[in-house]
């Protein structure tokens, strides 16, 4: 910074002297008077009172355009968008709140339900068994009324054809015994040995 | 015109635009006034612009102006608490004020506002008297309290008295100034290096062989004096809430 500075110093004059030349240059060319040249810019006092007032003018009407009008925009935004997610927040709790109350309702339904349906499943699952057994009893009764009528027919038959036999044997038997022997045998007689043959 | 091209100060030097003399001041519209007016013009249409639609879902731009916003109110609610929200818009405007003028001041044949001791020092000086007058205001002579920490020894208290008042007089001195070296150094720094650039150059090829290095060093520097504009805007803006703190809680 010193040897800068000290450039600066050395270098002034020519360029006040180009700046003569070519009567003031455009991006930042000097017009300082000749006596502020030998101090350094920024502390030249000569420039303290007019910086100072243009200061206090733009800061000041800065100042009071950001605390009137941009400040209380920007603040409203953000205001209103806390706002709104908080809002949206709450309603999303409520929501979530009936939500889980749905919920809650549909187990609790879906529990009794289940429950409804297993005693109507074991009921109709009783009433079932005992017609199923009933139906099961009345059939083996007939089925065993039948059996044993069929049986006393068997036996009324068997009787009867036993009967038969017996008669028709001896008839046989006394007809057989006048062919061989010519003689009437006593009916006592044959049917006693029929019997006994029977036997 | 060459030397004038090489010559690091030249960019620091107040020319008048529309002389104006009252009362034997001299009050003209300079190039700095200029850039005042620009720093102010571009910050304000900026901040006004891009909020203008108020969208619910910023965009980038508003984006950019809501965490400005934010940010130097969260800087300044840590600091001094809620009570400090009061001078939300003076940080506010001292912030985006500093921030724009340092970032103006990085472009090339533009003038830096904030490297005049005067505008800082005259800025440093509103926050202090800010701080003063609303100190006395709301506390009487409590504020005086501010130079008296608590639980030190009767024997050393002239000497930390002393200390505390030192300390408090060198606050905008040492605001302004901060601000200003960084902002008159960078600039400096900047204009050597590039300077180094021109000269080299017209040396003929190996000149413009041998310029390589310096034009690396001022893009360098360029980005380095961007987080310059922006880091010594906070710091500003920082120490401004850490004083209007004091001024609100004087009692350490």
């Amino acid at each position: 910074m010193f040897v800068t500075s000290a450039f600066a110093q050395e270098s002034a004059p020519s360029a006040d002297t180009s700046h003569a030349a070519t009567g003031g240059d455009t991006h930042s060319g000097t017009s300082v008077p000749a006596e502020a040249h030998g101090t350094f810019p920024p502390f030249n006092p000569e420039t303290f009172p007019s910086q100072l007032l243009w200061l206090a003018i733009t800061f000041g009407l800065f100042y009071l355009f950001l605390k009137r009008v941009v400040m209380p925009r920007v603040g409203g935004i953000i205001d209103v968008r806390n706002d709104r997610i908080s809002q949206d927040l709450d309603q999303a709790a409520k929501l979530k709140g009936e939500a889980d109350a749905a919920v809650a309702a549909y187990e609790q339904e879906l529990a009794e339900a289940k429950k409804n349906a297993n005693s109507i499943g074991q009921q109709a699952n009783d009433a079932a068994k005992a017609e199923a057994e009933t139906a099961r009893k009345k059939i083996e009764a007939a089925l065993d009324a039948k059996l044993g009528e069929a049986e006393a027919r068997i036996a009324s038959i068997k009787a009867n054809a036993m009967k038969e036999v017996g008669s028709i044997a001896e008839d046989t038997a006394s007809a057989i015994v006048e062919a061989l022997v010519g003689g009437k045998a006593s009916k006592a007689e044959i049917a006693a040995a029929v019997k006994s043959v029977a036997r | 015109m060459a030397a004038d091209k090489v010559d690091p100060i030249h960019q620091f030097h107040i020319n008048k635009l529309i002389p104006i003399e009252i009362g034997g001041y001299d009050l003209s519209f300079t190039n700095s006034a200029l850039f005042m007016v620009a720093t102010v013009v571009v910050a304000a249409a900026f901040l006004f612009l891009t909020t203008s639609s108020r969208s619910l879902v910023p965009g980038r731009l508003q984006s950019v102006s809501e965490m400005a916003y934010e940010f130097v109110g969260n800087m300044l609610r840590d600091a001094a608490g809620t009570q400090g929200m009061k001078f939300f818009p003076f940080v506010f405007s001292l912030f985006m004020f500093v921030l724009v003028a340092n970032l103006l001041g990085l472009f090339p044949y533009f003038f830096t506002v904030t490297s005049h001791i005067i505008v800082t020092f005259g800025l440093a000086a509103l926050v202090i008297g800010t701080v003063v007058v609303y100190g006395f205001m709301k506390h009487g002579l409590g504020f005086l309290k501010l130079f008296v920490p608590h639980g030190v020894p009767v024997f050393l208290l002239p000497l930390v008295v002393l200390i505390e008042v030192i300390s408090f007089v060198s606050r905008p001195v040492s605001l302004s100034v901060r601000l200003f070296a960084n902002m008159l150094a960078g600039h400096i720094t900047l204009k050597v290096f590039s300077g180094f650039v021109v000269s080299l150059s017209a040396l003929g090829a190996v000149g413009v062989a041998g310029s390589i290095l310096p034009l690396a060093m001022a893009v360098a520097l360029t980005a380095l004096e961007l987080l310059v504009a922006f880091l010594q805007a906070y710091v500003f803006a920082v120490l401004t809430c850490m004083y209007l703190n004091d001024a609100l809680h004087p009692g350490h």
